[in-house]
Protein backbone atom coordinates (compact mmCIF):
# COMPACT_ATOMS: atom_id res chain seq x y z
CA UNK A 1 0.00 0.00 0.00
CA UNK A 2 2.79 2.36 0.50
CA UNK A 3 4.09 2.20 -2.92
CA UNK A 4 0.61 2.87 -4.03
CA UNK A 5 0.33 5.56 -2.34
CA UNK A 6 3.52 7.13 -3.28
CA UNK A 7 3.19 6.10 -6.96
CA UNK A 8 -0.45 7.33 -7.48
CA UNK A 9 0.89 9.68 -10.30
CA UNK A 10 2.46 7.14 -12.04
CA UNK A 11 -0.76 4.57 -11.66
CA UNK A 12 -3.23 7.31 -12.78
CA UNK A 13 -0.96 8.25 -15.67
CA UNK A 14 -0.47 5.07 -16.52
CA UNK A 15 -4.45 4.22 -16.52
CA UNK A 16 -4.77 6.61 -19.25
CA UNK A 17 -2.14 5.36 -21.25
CA UNK A 18 -3.56 1.69 -20.91
CA UNK A 19 -6.89 3.70 -21.99
CA UNK A 20 -5.64 5.22 -24.82
CA UNK A 21 -4.06 1.96 -26.11
CA UNK A 22 -7.22 -0.10 -25.46
CA UNK A 23 -10.48 2.19 -26.40
CA UNK A 24 -9.38 2.80 -29.79
CA UNK A 25 -8.59 -0.40 -30.40
CA UNK A 26 -11.78 -2.04 -29.17
CA UNK A 27 -14.11 0.71 -31.12
CA UNK A 28 -12.21 0.34 -33.88
CA UNK A 29 -12.34 -4.08 -33.89
CA UNK A 30 -16.39 -3.06 -33.25
CA UNK A 31 -16.79 -0.90 -35.75
CA UNK A 32 -14.88 -2.92 -38.54
CA UNK A 33 -16.16 -6.42 -37.87
CA UNK A 34 -19.89 -5.91 -37.65
CA UNK A 35 -20.13 -5.18 -41.54
CA UNK A 36 -17.70 -7.94 -42.18
CA UNK A 37 -19.77 -10.28 -39.71
CA UNK A 38 -22.92 -9.43 -41.61
CA UNK A 39 -21.33 -10.28 -44.93
CA UNK A 40 -20.03 -13.40 -43.22
CA UNK A 41 -23.75 -14.10 -41.78
CA UNK A 42 -25.24 -12.89 -45.72
CA UNK A 43 -23.43 -15.81 -47.96
CA UNK A 44 -22.43 -19.52 -47.05
CA UNK A 45 -19.09 -19.52 -48.54
CA UNK A 46 -17.86 -15.58 -47.52
CA UNK A 47 -18.88 -17.18 -43.84
CA UNK A 48 -16.96 -20.13 -44.07
CA UNK A 49 -13.56 -18.04 -45.60
CA UNK A 50 -14.42 -14.97 -43.14
CA UNK A 51 -14.55 -17.14 -40.40
CA UNK A 52 -11.31 -19.11 -40.64
CA UNK A 53 -9.12 -16.18 -41.09
CA UNK A 54 -10.67 -15.15 -37.62
CA UNK A 55 -9.72 -18.32 -36.30
CA UNK A 56 -6.00 -18.24 -37.61
CA UNK A 57 -5.76 -14.56 -36.63
CA UNK A 58 -6.82 -15.35 -32.97
CA UNK A 59 -4.67 -18.18 -33.01
CA UNK A 60 -1.48 -15.99 -33.51
CA UNK A 61 0.25 -15.39 -29.92
CA UNK A 62 -0.03 -12.09 -29.40
CA UNK A 63 3.87 -11.30 -28.61
CA UNK A 64 4.43 -12.65 -31.85
CA UNK A 65 2.02 -10.47 -33.48
CA UNK A 66 3.58 -7.48 -31.74
CA UNK A 67 7.01 -8.07 -33.01
CA UNK A 68 5.92 -9.55 -36.87
CA UNK A 69 3.43 -6.39 -37.68
CA UNK A 70 6.09 -3.28 -37.57
CA UNK A 71 8.00 -4.69 -41.19
CA UNK A 72 3.99 -4.78 -42.32
CA UNK A 73 2.67 -1.84 -41.26
CA UNK A 74 6.11 0.59 -41.24
CA UNK A 75 5.47 1.63 -37.70
CA UNK A 76 8.84 1.34 -35.33
CA UNK A 77 8.36 -1.62 -32.62
CA UNK A 78 7.80 0.58 -29.94
CA UNK A 79 5.02 2.90 -31.46
CA UNK A 80 1.90 2.75 -29.64
CA UNK A 81 -0.19 2.66 -33.00
CA UNK A 82 1.25 -0.93 -33.70
CA UNK A 83 -0.06 -2.52 -30.62
CA UNK A 84 -3.45 -0.27 -31.36
CA UNK A 85 -3.55 -2.18 -34.54
CA UNK A 86 -2.89 -5.88 -32.78
CA UNK A 87 -5.36 -4.96 -30.45
CA UNK A 88 -7.99 -4.03 -33.09
CA UNK A 89 -6.79 -7.56 -35.44
CA UNK A 90 -7.73 -10.00 -32.19
CA UNK A 91 -10.60 -7.92 -31.77
CA UNK A 92 -12.03 -8.44 -35.00
CA UNK A 93 -10.81 -11.88 -35.10
CA UNK A 94 -13.86 -12.44 -31.63
CA UNK A 95 -16.39 -10.44 -32.99
CA UNK A 96 -16.76 -11.10 -36.54
CA UNK A 97 -17.33 -14.20 -35.08
CA UNK A 98 -19.95 -13.04 -33.05
CA UNK A 99 -21.14 -10.72 -34.87
CA UNK A 100 -22.26 -13.12 -37.67
CA UNK A 101 -24.24 -15.60 -34.85
CA UNK A 102 -25.77 -12.22 -34.00
CA UNK A 103 -27.43 -11.69 -37.58
CA UNK A 104 -27.84 -15.16 -37.86
CA UNK A 105 -30.34 -14.73 -34.38
CA UNK A 106 -32.25 -12.48 -35.80
CA UNK A 107 -35.16 -14.74 -37.04
CA UNK A 108 -35.95 -14.92 -40.97
CA UNK A 109 -39.95 -14.23 -40.30
CA UNK A 110 -39.07 -10.51 -38.40
CA UNK A 111 -36.84 -9.80 -41.78
CA UNK A 112 -39.40 -11.51 -44.12
CA UNK A 113 -41.84 -8.90 -42.51
CA UNK A 114 -39.88 -5.68 -42.55
CA UNK A 115 -39.48 -6.00 -46.00
CA UNK A 116 -43.19 -6.83 -46.59
CA UNK A 117 -43.67 -3.51 -44.82
CA UNK A 118 -41.76 -1.70 -47.47
CA UNK A 119 -38.11 -1.40 -45.83
CA UNK A 120 -35.26 -0.87 -48.20
CA UNK A 121 -32.34 -3.27 -47.88
CA UNK A 122 -30.42 -0.38 -46.09
CA UNK A 123 -33.57 0.50 -44.37
CA UNK A 124 -34.18 -3.00 -43.00
CA UNK A 125 -30.14 -3.75 -41.87
CA UNK A 126 -30.29 -0.17 -40.05
CA UNK A 127 -33.77 -0.46 -38.20
CA UNK A 128 -34.87 -4.14 -37.88
CA UNK A 129 -31.85 -6.65 -38.16
CA UNK A 130 -28.93 -4.27 -36.08
CA UNK A 131 -30.81 -3.43 -33.33
CA UNK A 132 -32.10 -6.88 -33.23
CA UNK A 133 -28.44 -8.08 -33.26
CA UNK A 134 -27.76 -5.98 -30.47
CA UNK A 135 -27.90 -8.08 -27.80
CA UNK A 136 -25.78 -10.77 -28.67
CA UNK A 137 -23.19 -8.12 -30.50
CA UNK A 138 -22.93 -6.36 -26.87
CA UNK A 139 -21.87 -10.00 -25.34
CA UNK A 140 -18.71 -10.29 -28.17
CA UNK A 141 -17.82 -6.77 -27.82
CA UNK A 142 -17.82 -7.38 -23.74
CA UNK A 143 -15.46 -10.32 -24.14
CA UNK A 144 -13.69 -8.16 -26.39
CA UNK A 145 -13.33 -4.94 -24.11
CA UNK A 146 -12.14 -7.70 -21.49
CA UNK A 147 -9.75 -9.27 -23.32
CA UNK A 148 -7.99 -6.09 -24.82
CA UNK A 149 -7.32 -4.68 -21.59
CA UNK A 150 -5.55 -7.61 -20.41
CA UNK A 151 -3.78 -8.22 -23.22
CA UNK A 152 -2.83 -4.73 -23.62
CA UNK A 153 -0.53 -4.91 -20.87
CA UNK A 154 1.71 -7.51 -23.19
CA UNK A 155 3.06 -4.29 -25.20
CA UNK A 156 5.24 -3.35 -22.09
CA UNK A 157 8.07 -5.76 -22.72
CA UNK A 158 8.53 -4.82 -25.85
CA UNK A 159 8.85 -0.95 -24.46
CA UNK A 160 5.33 0.02 -25.24
CA UNK A 161 4.22 1.90 -22.31
CA UNK A 162 0.77 0.98 -20.41
CA UNK A 163 -0.06 -0.52 -16.99
CA UNK A 164 1.88 -3.36 -18.42
CA UNK A 165 5.09 -1.12 -17.24
CA UNK A 166 4.05 -2.00 -13.35
CA UNK A 167 4.99 -5.17 -14.23
CA UNK A 168 8.35 -5.35 -16.10
CA UNK A 169 9.69 -2.59 -13.64
CA UNK A 170 8.02 -3.80 -10.69
CA UNK A 171 9.86 -7.88 -12.08
CA UNK A 172 13.11 -5.99 -12.39
CA UNK A 173 13.12 -3.83 -9.05
CA UNK A 174 11.80 -6.47 -7.63
CA UNK A 175 8.87 -4.94 -5.99
CA UNK A 176 5.91 -7.10 -5.33
CA UNK A 177 3.32 -4.16 -4.47
CA UNK A 178 3.66 -2.78 -7.91
CA UNK A 179 3.16 -6.19 -9.80
CA UNK A 180 0.01 -6.15 -7.48
CA UNK A 181 -1.40 -2.88 -8.17
CA UNK A 182 -0.83 -3.33 -12.06
CA UNK A 183 -2.93 -6.59 -11.81
CA UNK A 184 -5.90 -5.26 -9.94
CA UNK A 185 -5.60 -2.12 -11.97
CA UNK A 186 -6.39 -4.06 -15.04
CA UNK A 187 -8.53 -5.59 -13.54
CA UNK A 188 -10.55 -2.95 -12.68
CA UNK A 189 -9.91 -1.05 -15.53
CA UNK A 190 -11.46 -3.86 -17.34
CA UNK A 191 -14.67 -4.28 -15.41
CA UNK A 192 -15.23 -0.69 -15.50
CA UNK A 193 -15.38 -0.70 -19.09
CA UNK A 194 -17.16 -3.71 -19.03
CA UNK A 195 -19.88 -1.59 -16.99
CA UNK A 196 -19.94 1.04 -19.55
CA UNK A 197 -20.97 -1.04 -22.12
CA UNK A 198 -23.98 -2.54 -20.22
CA UNK A 199 -24.68 0.55 -19.26
CA UNK A 200 -25.09 1.67 -22.98
CA UNK A 201 -26.34 -1.36 -23.93
CA UNK A 202 -28.88 -0.62 -21.77
CA UNK A 203 -29.26 3.03 -22.84
CA UNK A 204 -29.73 1.78 -26.69
CA UNK A 205 -31.50 -1.57 -26.19
CA UNK A 206 -34.00 -0.41 -23.09
CA UNK A 207 -36.02 -4.17 -24.31
CA UNK A 208 -32.93 -5.98 -23.53
CA UNK A 209 -32.41 -5.38 -19.90
CA UNK A 210 -32.88 -7.60 -17.11
CA UNK A 211 -36.52 -8.61 -16.67
CA UNK A 212 -37.70 -7.97 -13.39
CA UNK A 213 -41.38 -10.04 -13.65
CA UNK A 214 -43.32 -11.44 -16.35
CA UNK A 215 -45.70 -8.90 -16.91
CA UNK A 216 -43.78 -5.40 -17.11
CA UNK A 217 -44.53 -2.90 -14.28
CA UNK A 218 -46.37 0.09 -15.05
CA UNK A 219 -43.12 1.94 -15.08
CA UNK A 220 -41.83 -0.09 -17.20
CA UNK A 221 -44.70 0.72 -19.68
CA UNK A 222 -44.44 4.43 -19.12
CA UNK A 223 -40.93 4.08 -19.61
CA UNK A 224 -41.38 2.18 -22.98
CA UNK A 225 -44.03 4.81 -23.82
CA UNK A 226 -42.25 7.96 -23.07
CA UNK A 227 -39.09 6.75 -25.26
CA UNK A 228 -40.14 6.17 -28.78
CA UNK A 229 -36.40 4.93 -29.26
CA UNK B 1 9.33 -7.39 -46.65
CA UNK B 2 13.17 -6.87 -47.23
CA UNK B 3 12.71 -7.55 -42.77
CA UNK B 4 10.96 -10.63 -43.37
CA UNK B 5 13.29 -12.06 -45.61
CA UNK B 6 15.73 -11.26 -42.76
CA UNK B 7 13.85 -12.93 -40.05
CA UNK B 8 13.22 -16.32 -42.59
CA UNK B 9 16.86 -15.96 -43.29
CA UNK B 10 17.41 -16.21 -39.51
CA UNK B 11 15.69 -19.29 -39.10
CA UNK B 12 17.44 -20.86 -42.14
CA UNK B 13 21.05 -19.81 -40.60
CA UNK B 14 22.62 -23.30 -40.27
CA UNK B 15 24.78 -21.71 -37.03
CA UNK B 16 21.17 -20.86 -35.57
CA UNK B 17 20.52 -25.08 -35.50
CA UNK B 18 23.41 -25.97 -33.28
CA UNK B 19 24.31 -25.63 -29.99
CA UNK B 20 23.34 -24.43 -26.79
CA UNK B 21 19.65 -21.78 -27.39
CA UNK B 22 19.46 -23.17 -30.86
CA UNK B 23 16.49 -23.44 -32.56
CA UNK B 24 15.67 -27.27 -31.97
CA UNK B 25 16.55 -26.72 -28.49
CA UNK B 26 14.15 -23.54 -27.83
CA UNK B 27 11.92 -25.82 -29.95
CA UNK B 28 11.67 -28.40 -27.58
CA UNK B 29 11.23 -26.47 -24.32
CA UNK B 30 8.83 -24.59 -26.06
CA UNK B 31 6.37 -27.71 -26.99
CA UNK B 32 7.66 -30.18 -23.54
CA UNK B 33 6.22 -26.46 -21.66
CA UNK B 34 3.00 -26.77 -23.31
CA UNK B 35 2.42 -30.51 -22.99
CA UNK B 36 3.17 -30.60 -19.59
CA UNK B 37 1.39 -27.47 -18.63
CA UNK B 38 -1.53 -28.79 -20.55
CA UNK B 39 -1.98 -32.14 -18.49
CA UNK B 40 -1.44 -30.80 -14.84
CA UNK B 41 -4.53 -28.23 -16.15
CA UNK B 42 -6.84 -30.60 -17.76
CA UNK B 43 -5.70 -33.38 -14.74
CA UNK B 44 -7.47 -30.30 -12.42
CA UNK B 45 -10.18 -28.88 -14.75
CA UNK B 46 -11.60 -31.90 -17.10
CA UNK B 47 -12.75 -33.33 -13.93
CA UNK B 48 -14.10 -30.68 -12.28
CA UNK B 49 -15.73 -29.48 -15.43
CA UNK B 50 -17.54 -33.24 -16.07
CA UNK B 51 -18.69 -33.09 -12.26
CA UNK B 52 -19.56 -29.63 -12.85
CA UNK B 53 -21.20 -30.58 -16.98
CA UNK B 54 -23.18 -34.09 -14.89
CA UNK B 55 -24.75 -32.67 -12.30
CA UNK B 56 -25.64 -29.33 -13.31
CA UNK B 57 -24.24 -28.21 -9.68
CA UNK B 58 -21.94 -25.55 -9.24
CA UNK B 59 -21.83 -24.41 -12.52
CA UNK B 60 -22.53 -20.36 -11.29
CA UNK B 61 -19.41 -20.58 -9.87
CA UNK B 62 -17.81 -21.62 -12.25
CA UNK B 63 -18.79 -19.94 -15.09
CA UNK B 64 -17.99 -16.67 -13.18
CA UNK B 65 -14.34 -18.08 -12.49
CA UNK B 66 -13.84 -19.15 -16.17
CA UNK B 67 -14.94 -15.54 -17.41
CA UNK B 68 -13.56 -13.56 -14.66
CA UNK B 69 -10.05 -15.19 -14.89
CA UNK B 70 -10.22 -13.87 -18.76
CA UNK B 71 -9.59 -10.15 -17.40
CA UNK B 72 -6.54 -11.80 -15.47
CA UNK B 73 -3.21 -10.25 -17.12
CA UNK B 74 -1.04 -13.02 -18.19
CA UNK B 75 2.28 -10.50 -17.98
CA UNK B 76 0.98 -9.68 -14.32
CA UNK B 77 0.66 -13.37 -13.17
CA UNK B 78 4.14 -14.79 -14.86
CA UNK B 79 5.59 -11.62 -12.96
CA UNK B 80 4.27 -11.72 -9.41
CA UNK B 81 5.33 -15.41 -10.06
CA UNK B 82 8.60 -14.81 -11.01
CA UNK B 83 9.70 -12.39 -7.95
CA UNK B 84 8.06 -15.06 -5.07
CA UNK B 85 9.53 -17.99 -6.84
CA UNK B 86 12.86 -16.67 -8.67
CA UNK B 87 13.92 -17.54 -12.07
CA UNK B 88 13.22 -21.02 -13.09
CA UNK B 89 10.59 -23.65 -14.35
CA UNK B 90 8.43 -23.34 -11.34
CA UNK B 91 6.95 -19.56 -12.01
CA UNK B 92 6.07 -20.17 -15.32
CA UNK B 93 4.35 -23.57 -15.04
CA UNK B 94 2.82 -22.31 -11.82
CA UNK B 95 1.28 -19.12 -14.10
CA UNK B 96 0.76 -21.42 -17.11
CA UNK B 97 -1.18 -23.48 -15.09
CA UNK B 98 -3.84 -21.05 -13.70
CA UNK B 99 -4.08 -19.56 -16.79
CA UNK B 100 -5.11 -22.43 -18.82
CA UNK B 101 -7.45 -23.67 -16.23
CA UNK B 102 -10.61 -21.36 -17.45
CA UNK B 103 -10.62 -22.85 -21.32
CA UNK B 104 -10.27 -26.09 -20.07
CA UNK B 105 -12.94 -25.93 -17.06
CA UNK B 106 -15.50 -23.96 -19.77
CA UNK B 107 -14.78 -27.06 -22.77
CA UNK B 108 -15.74 -29.21 -20.54
CA UNK B 109 -18.84 -28.00 -18.30
CA UNK B 110 -19.69 -27.15 -21.51
CA UNK B 111 -19.31 -30.32 -23.16
CA UNK B 112 -21.18 -32.23 -20.74
CA UNK B 113 -24.03 -29.53 -20.40
CA UNK B 114 -24.43 -30.34 -24.37
CA UNK B 115 -26.01 -33.37 -24.47
CA UNK B 116 -28.97 -34.09 -25.04
CA UNK B 117 -31.28 -34.52 -21.50
CA UNK B 118 -33.57 -37.15 -23.43
CA UNK B 119 -30.55 -38.44 -24.59
CA UNK B 120 -29.30 -38.52 -20.54
CA UNK B 121 -33.03 -39.90 -19.51
CA UNK B 122 -32.94 -42.49 -22.02
CA UNK B 123 -29.68 -43.87 -20.78
CA UNK B 124 -31.14 -44.37 -17.56
CA UNK B 125 -34.04 -45.86 -18.32
CA UNK B 126 -32.11 -48.70 -19.99
CA UNK B 127 -30.57 -49.21 -16.78
CA UNK B 128 -26.83 -47.86 -17.57
CA UNK B 129 -24.99 -47.00 -14.04
CA UNK B 130 -24.34 -42.67 -13.49
CA UNK B 131 -20.14 -44.00 -14.01
CA UNK B 132 -21.59 -45.48 -17.41
CA UNK B 133 -23.76 -42.63 -18.42
CA UNK B 134 -20.63 -40.24 -18.31
CA UNK B 135 -18.24 -42.66 -19.90
CA UNK B 136 -20.53 -44.40 -22.59
CA UNK B 137 -23.17 -41.27 -23.39
CA UNK B 138 -22.20 -37.55 -22.23
CA UNK B 139 -18.13 -38.20 -23.25
CA UNK B 140 -18.24 -39.46 -26.18
CA UNK B 141 -21.15 -36.92 -27.56
CA UNK B 142 -20.02 -33.91 -25.75
CA UNK B 143 -16.17 -34.69 -26.78
CA UNK B 144 -15.82 -32.24 -29.97
CA UNK B 145 -16.45 -29.66 -27.17
CA UNK B 146 -14.27 -30.49 -24.62
CA UNK B 147 -11.60 -30.45 -27.51
CA UNK B 148 -12.24 -27.32 -28.40
CA UNK B 149 -11.69 -26.28 -25.11
CA UNK B 150 -8.33 -28.08 -25.04
CA UNK B 151 -7.86 -26.48 -27.80
CA UNK B 152 -8.33 -23.15 -27.08
CA UNK B 153 -6.09 -23.66 -23.31
CA UNK B 154 -2.86 -25.16 -26.03
CA UNK B 155 -3.43 -21.70 -27.97
CA UNK B 156 -3.15 -19.76 -24.71
CA UNK B 157 -0.50 -21.94 -23.27
CA UNK B 158 1.39 -21.25 -26.27
CA UNK B 159 1.00 -17.75 -26.74
CA UNK B 160 1.44 -17.30 -22.36
CA UNK B 161 4.67 -19.65 -22.78
CA UNK B 162 6.17 -17.27 -25.55
CA UNK B 163 5.77 -14.46 -22.94
CA UNK B 164 7.65 -16.69 -19.90
CA UNK B 165 10.70 -16.47 -21.22
CA UNK B 166 10.61 -12.61 -19.78
CA UNK B 167 10.92 -14.59 -16.47
CA UNK B 168 12.81 -18.05 -17.20
CA UNK B 169 15.16 -19.19 -19.72
CA UNK B 170 13.10 -21.39 -21.96
CA UNK B 171 11.32 -21.66 -25.04
CA UNK B 172 11.03 -19.75 -28.44
CA UNK B 173 10.25 -16.46 -26.68
CA UNK B 174 13.94 -16.06 -25.64
CA UNK B 175 14.41 -15.56 -29.16
CA UNK B 176 12.43 -12.36 -28.99
CA UNK B 177 13.60 -11.20 -25.55
CA UNK B 178 17.66 -11.44 -26.81
CA UNK B 179 16.76 -9.97 -29.96
CA UNK B 180 15.22 -6.91 -28.05
CA UNK B 181 18.74 -7.00 -26.05
CA UNK B 182 20.95 -7.13 -28.78
CA UNK B 183 18.92 -4.88 -31.43
CA UNK B 184 18.55 -7.65 -33.33
CA UNK B 185 15.83 -7.38 -35.26
CA UNK B 186 15.85 -10.60 -37.15
CA UNK B 187 16.04 -12.80 -34.72
CA UNK B 188 13.16 -11.25 -32.87
CA UNK B 189 11.48 -11.62 -35.86
CA UNK B 190 12.65 -14.99 -37.17
CA UNK B 191 11.33 -16.27 -33.43
CA UNK B 192 8.14 -14.80 -33.64
CA UNK B 193 7.53 -16.38 -36.82
CA UNK B 194 8.64 -19.38 -35.90
CA UNK B 195 6.24 -19.25 -32.82
CA UNK B 196 4.01 -18.32 -35.03
CA UNK B 197 4.28 -21.54 -37.25
CA UNK B 198 4.50 -23.67 -34.13
CA UNK B 199 0.67 -22.17 -32.92
CA UNK B 200 -1.18 -22.43 -36.83
CA UNK B 201 0.45 -25.92 -36.95
CA UNK B 202 -1.13 -27.00 -33.19
CA UNK B 203 -4.25 -25.12 -34.10
CA UNK B 204 -5.12 -27.42 -37.34
CA UNK B 205 -3.95 -30.70 -35.46
CA UNK B 206 -6.23 -30.09 -32.95
CA UNK B 207 -9.07 -28.82 -35.61
CA UNK B 208 -8.72 -32.51 -37.17
CA UNK B 209 -8.77 -34.03 -33.85
CA UNK B 210 -12.08 -31.74 -33.42
CA UNK B 211 -13.47 -33.55 -36.28
CA UNK B 212 -12.18 -37.20 -35.24
CA UNK B 213 -13.67 -37.32 -32.06
CA UNK B 214 -17.43 -36.91 -33.09
CA UNK B 215 -19.34 -40.09 -32.89
CA UNK B 216 -20.27 -41.43 -36.56
CA UNK B 217 -24.26 -41.58 -35.35
CA UNK B 218 -23.60 -37.66 -34.81
CA UNK B 219 -21.49 -36.61 -37.47
CA UNK B 220 -24.69 -38.41 -40.09
CA UNK B 221 -26.82 -35.32 -38.52
CA UNK B 222 -24.74 -32.48 -37.63
CA UNK B 223 -22.94 -30.17 -40.10
CA UNK B 224 -21.82 -27.16 -38.37
CA UNK B 225 -18.04 -26.89 -37.21
CA UNK B 226 -17.82 -27.06 -33.64
CA UNK B 227 -15.79 -24.78 -31.75
CA UNK B 228 -15.28 -24.14 -28.55
CA UNK B 229 -18.08 -22.22 -26.62
CA UNK B 230 -17.64 -18.58 -25.12
CA UNK B 231 -18.06 -18.95 -21.78
CA UNK B 232 -20.90 -16.42 -22.21
CA UNK B 233 -24.34 -17.51 -23.28
CA UNK B 234 -25.74 -16.74 -26.75
CA UNK B 235 -28.88 -15.02 -27.11
CA UNK B 236 -32.07 -17.34 -28.40
CA UNK B 237 -34.55 -15.56 -30.05
CA UNK B 238 -36.99 -14.30 -28.66
CA UNK B 239 -35.18 -14.66 -25.27
CA UNK B 240 -33.44 -11.74 -24.25
CA UNK B 241 -29.94 -12.06 -23.29
CA UNK B 242 -29.80 -11.69 -19.37
CA UNK B 243 -26.63 -10.06 -18.38
CA UNK B 244 -23.30 -11.21 -19.68
CA UNK B 245 -22.94 -14.64 -17.21
CA UNK B 246 -25.82 -15.47 -15.84
CA UNK B 247 -28.07 -18.03 -17.29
Amino acid sequence: MTWLWSNLDLVGELILVHLALSVPAIILSFVISVPIGWLAHRYAWSRGVLLSLCALLYAIPSLAMFVALPPITGLGLRSPVNLVIALTLYGIAVIVRTAADAFDSVASDVRQSATALGYSAAGRFWGVELPLAGPVLLSGLRVVVVSTVSLATVGAVIGVQSLGSLFTDGFQRGIEAEIITGIVATILLALLLDWLCVMAGRLLMPWSGPRRSRRPALSDVRSIEADPA
Amino acid sequence: MNLFLDGIAWILDPANWSGPGSIPQRLWEHVSITALVLVIASAIALPVGAVIGHTGRGREPAVRVSGGLRALPTLGVLTLFGIWLGIGLAAPIIALVILAIPPLLAGAYAGFESVDRRTIDAARAVGMLESQIVGKVELPLGMPIVVGGIRSATLQIIATATLAAYVANEGLGRFIFEGLKTRDFPQMLGGSILVIILALVIDGLFAVIQRLVVPAGVRASRTRELRSRPTRSRAVVGQPIIEGNQK
